[in-house]
């Protein structure tokens, strides 16, 4: 197929391009220190150098307060997973209940899930209309068997900020460990784990513009955790396995530059994030998904009533534009994402979602090229709608206001 | 999800949509709790369908699959029209991803439905062709509504 459209990215929360300064600092360590960390000469000594550098600036800009902290791991995923076996394998004699809730990712949920197989008791807390969980929900949830609450700290589909430090000083308070999935949340808002009395926190670097298979996991001193991973000795005998050392360097060198630029960026993303939804919201029978202000500075998630989410990527994708949706049909599976139908989106309108996620490349421009772009989307989908069409012949009632800026759920479902 | 040329050109340029106002016959299948719904109307001339028209709400391959459909027996015999399989449809755009195939289900349920209520009407149902009707009944997704009676 020809490509004559230009392409727009706009999944950041996917995903992030390597950004230059990290492909630099990523390729000078593969060309440069190929030694094993583990080894006795000079070479290895280089590559353990760099790591515990790249360990130590990590730590800094998280708020650890120590180096030893920091665990390095191979994704996201993998740090979520730590977390929750970690803590559960070392503390279940002091109980067997765990806390979360209903719209983490599914590297928690599906963990949490493992959990109960292996017979621990997994108390799942409801969120608000935007995806927040109120910290005193948390507080009522604790039990004496509890051993963990794991709350994510930025949601990755409607970009909801959670009070983080207030759930955390709860769990201090009562004693239970406090991990948060800060996945989202790194680098595009200030993130300080002993300032948000965080006990663990997991990261990934693919996220902040450095490569795909490396993050982190934060694990506060004094802390026990079972290993997933046995074998060598490394990551101060928590991870076995050869150190993803020129990632690591990436990895640090990239939430450095996030950091150092986290404020201009917040103003420039959070600009373009509103313009976004104030032009989409124009369009009738269209709903903000999430919070209007506690959201990530680059995160956009709008339904449009009557059409599929699938049908609105594929006409954007052929415009050029990136987006992804929190329907059925893109989440491969026959239910729209459990985000939506847990901040109370039925079904029919969680189907005709789209995320919209900005980041370094994006311009005003290409947010006005967009918005010019998404009506006639809309409408060519509604007007294959027999959705639409019984709307507009008065046989159904709408369930999301017609009118422009208006967030109102009328209806839950459509009432024949 | 990769689709097929086949499939990307009847969802970009999907034949035949829209309303038949003096429609002979019309089936509405899916639920939009799931996310599909056809709605599919036949212009029926002595047995020939000699016009087909579609409504979907849907993911690309409910609507390539519903485009496709209509094409398929726009100017059949409606006995020869009702012996659309899915498969068939699916065939005609080259295939679909394995998760999409009751996209294709929904398709022959919605064009069935609507013979359906012709051939009751027009007292042509028998105990050759009810078997054929069948497929009405079954639920791609779980949420059965729809009986023969």
């Amino acid at each position: 197929m020809a490509e004559l459209t230009t392409r727009t990215y706009f999944d950041h929360a996917a995903t992030t391009p390597v950004h230059p300064a990290v492909l630099e600092a990523v390729t000078d360590v593969l060309k440069n220190s190929y030694g094993n960390p583990s080894s006795f000469y000079r070479e290895g000594q280089t590559a353990s150098h760099l790591l515990a550098e790249a360990r130590a600036t990590i730590a800094r800009l998280i708020g650890a307060s120590d180096a030893s902290e920091i665990i390095f791991t191979a994704s996201g995923s993998e740090a979520d997973n730590h977390a929750i076996k970690g803590v559960c394998e070392a503390y279940a004699g002091k109980g067997r209940h765990l806390i979360t809730s209903t719209v983490e990712h599914h590297a928690v949920l599906h963990t949490m899930q493992h959990m109960e197989k292996q017979g621990f008791e997994v108390t799942y807390l409801d969120v608000d209309r935007t995806g927040q969980v109120d910290p005193d929900a948390v507080r009522q949830a604790i039990r004496p068997d509890t051993i963990l609450v794991s709350i994510m700290t930025a949601n990755n589909e409607i970009g909801t900020i959670n009070p983080i430090r207030e759930i955390g000083a709860v769990c201090r308070e009562k004693g239970v460990l406090f991990h948060t999935d800060a996945v989202q949340a790194l680098g595009a808002i200030p993130f300080d784990a002993s300032d948000l009395q965080v006990d663990l926190a997991s990261f990934s670097a693919h996220k902040l513009y450095a490569p795909k298979g490396i993050g982190a996991l934060y694990v506060r001193r004094g802390i026990r955790l079972g290993r997933l991973i046995d074998g060598g000795a490394q990551e101060r005998n928590r991870r076995a396995g050869t150190e993803n050392v020129a990632f690591a360097v990436g990895f640090a060198k990239a939430l450095g530059l996030a950091v150092d630029h986290m404020e201009e960026n917040r103003v420039r993303l959070t600009a373009m994030r509103d313009r976004l939804i104030e032009g989409l919201r124009s369009i009738p029978h269209t709903k903000l998904n999430g919070h209007p202000t506690k959201r990530l500075p680059n995160n956009v998630n709008v339904s449009f009533e009557f059409i599929e989410g699938e049908s609105i990527l594929l006409l954007l994708d052929a415009k050029g534009y990136m987006c992804s949706s929190g329907s059925a049909c893109t989440s491969g599976s026959l239910d729209p994402s459990h985000v939506l139908l847990a901040i109370g989106m039925p079904h029919e309108v969680a189907h005709g979602s789209l995320r919209v996620t900005l980041g370094h490349g994006n311009t005003p421009a290409d947010i006005e090229r967009f918005l010019a772009d998404v009506p006639a989307i809309i409408k060519r989908l509604r007007d294959i709608s027999p959705l639409y069409a019984d709307y507009a012949k008065g046989n159904i009632r709408n369930l999301i206001s017609e009118a422009s800026n208006d967030d109102t759920l009328l209806e839950t479902s459509y009432a024949i | 999800m990769q689709y097929s040329e086949k499939v990307m050109d009847h969802f970009m340029n999907p034949r035949n949509v829209g309303e038949i106002d003096d429609a002979s016959a019309s089936g509405t299948v899916g639920n939009p709790r799931c996310g599909d719904i056809m709605k599919v109307d036949l212009k029926i001339v002595d047995n020939i369908i000699v016009d087909a028209k579609f409504k979907t709400f849907g993911c690309g391959s409910a609507i390539a699959t519903s485009s496709m459909a209509t094409e398929m027996i726009k100017g059949k015999h409606i006995d020869e029209a009702l012996r659309l399989t899915n498969q068939a449809v699916a065939s005609a755009l080259d295939g679909l991803p394995p998760i999409k195939l009751h996209c294709s289900l929904l398709a022959e349920q919605a064009v069935k439905k609507a013979l359906l209520e012709y051939y009751r009407e027009h007292d042509l149902l028998t105990d050759e062709n009810r078997p054929l009707f069948k497929v009405v009944d079954d639920d791609a997704h779980d949420h059965g509504e729809e009986t023969i009676d």
